[in-house]
């Protein structure tokens, strides 16, 4: 069964339409890469399924069970939708990390204030903190930051700082880990290190959804291709169908464009 | 000598005490007000955007007066405290001014911030209270400053209804033909402000742990 279901997602701004009846499925362990020019509405995707944007219209099913359907006042209510975003990890183009706060106090924030909210947290208080602790170190191992755990945002590259956002986001255990435009902020020299992160969660299996304008890397990391064009889904499909036999001129005219000014 | 300089010390304990009061009130009030002039609630918004415009609009001097007389002539309860009259006058004017200080910290924190913080699960509160709310005293630190500076000052207007501050204090001496008691009050300020200073810019350093 799928782990993530997306059906008819209309999102409009105003008059204007954003999305326009998104459908795709992902299923656990896959890496869905959505790409398309700027403005085509990717974005806004994304921030959909975070909760950051409200769909106008569609619903969102995570393991079968909807968790949005803008039909239902019953998923949209804040306290609802606080809860259920917790399927979804996100990691931010321009990183956000909380700059008060040293790498590891970062990854940790969160899944303290979570546990605060537990019973019984008062009694473990500090076996609990300790064992946090220890998984923030952990995670911030895998990504390849195990010296930097005490170093302020500032104080690190552009790189290593998403590499803590990410490692933030994998602390909170997501279904789903988003990404958007993970590598656009950063210098040319810098991506590859974040890539590298990227491209070991999917070796792991972790189910991703990746906003990117880095064909090439989506080509190779991702099971499924998700192309959008003013704000609906012109080609779906493996890498290969969209990248070699793509059913839509447009796609074609794209990626020819793209691949040109990368020589 | 003795006799002025007790009498001056007297004085400025009064501006100390309006100084102090008026801080530890209108610091909270202010954010009250910022609650409201942010408030997604269009009536309140306005609301509270005339109150900031009236008092923020009109001397202090003038409001003084019109805490301590209005209750007595529209309401037949007279103010009979003056320190208290200049309290309210104070807190009320300056929790004007604190608010849109923090209007413009609370505005200038990225939207990222709170995403990034919505993201991860927290509530409201807590993306403003964790996440939000240091950045946004980092960055008030001097707007506030000179606040604070400008209140120590302003504690002298209170003696146009009769509080017994200092510059009132000087003038007893002047309208008996001395006049130094009234230029000395200058260093009374001068020591108050330096110490000020000296307390700000450790806040200042206190927080250059981290960029914002």
């Amino acid at each position: 069964m799928a782990i993530l279901e997306v059906e008819k997602i209309r999102k409009d701004f105003g008059s204007l339409e954003v999305l326009r009846d998104v459908s795709f499925s992902l299923e656990k362990g896959e890496t869905l890469s959505m790409i398309g020019a700027s403005g085509s509405g990717k974005t806004t995707l994304l921030r959909c399924l975070n909760f950051l944007e409200r769909p106008t219209a569609g619903v969102i099913r995570v393991g079968g069970e909807v968790i949005f359907d803008a039909a239902d006042p019953a998923t949209t209510g804040e306290s609802e939708i606080r809860r259920r975003r917790m399927h979804f990890g996100m990691v931010f183009q321009s990183f956000n990390l909380f700059p008060q706060y040293t790498a590891l106090q970062n990854v940790t924030l969160a899944r303290e204030l979570k546990e605060k909210e537990q019973p019984g947290y008062k009694e473990h208080k500090k076996e609990i903190l300790h064992q946090i602790r220890e998984e923030g170190e952990a995670v911030l191992d895998s990504v390849g930051l195990k010296e930097k755990v005490d170093y302020y945002p500032h104080q690190l590259s552009g790189g290593q700082q998403q590499r803590v956002a990410i490692a933030r986001a994998l602390m909170m255990k997501p279904d789903i880990l988003c990404f958007d435009e993970p590598t656009s902020a950063l210098d040319p020299e810098l991506t590859g290190e974040v890539l590298k992160v990227i491209r070991k969660l999917a070796g792991q299996r972790t189910t991703m959804v990746i906003v990117t304008h880095e064909m090439q890397f989506a080509r190779e990391v991702s099971d499924k291709i998700l192309f959008l064009d003013s704000g609906l889904v012109t080609e779906y499909g493996t890498p290969e169908d969209v990248f070699e036999r793509p059913t839509q001129e447009r796609t074609r005219q794209f990626l020819e464009r793209y691949f040109e000014d990368k020589r | 000598m003795s006799g002025p300089v007790l009498a001056l010390f007297e004085g400025f304990a009064e501006n100390i005490r309006l100084f102090a009061v008026t801080l530890v009130l209108a610091i909270p009030l202010g954010l009250v007000i910022t609650f409201g002039s942010m408030s997604k609630f269009r009536p309140l918004k306005w609301l509270t955007r005339v109150f900031i415009w009236v008092i923020r609009g009109t001397p202090l001097m003038l409001q003084l007066m019109v805490v301590l007389y209005a209750p007595g002539l529209l309401l037949g309860i007279p103010m009979s405290n003056r320190f208290m009259a200049a309290t309210i006058a104070f807190v009320i004017n300056y929790a004007a001014y604190f608010s849109e200080i923090y209007r413009g910290g609370i505005e200038s924190i990225p939207k990222g911030q709170y995403e990034a913080g919505q993201v991860l699960g927290m509530t409201k509160s807590q993306v403003f209270f964790k996440v939000v709310l240091l950045q946004v005293i980092k960055r008030i630190v001097p707007p506030m400053g000179n606040e604070l500076i400008t209140l120590t000052k302003d504690t002298s207007l209170a003696r146009v209804i009769g509080v017994a501050e200092i510059l009132m204090s000087a003038e007893r001496f002047t309208k008996q033909g001395l006049i130094w008691p009234l230029f000395s009050t200058a260093l009374y300020f001068l020591a108050l402000n330096g110490l000020l200073t000296i307390l700000l810019g450790r806040a200042e350093k206190k927080l250059d742990y981290f960029r914002a």
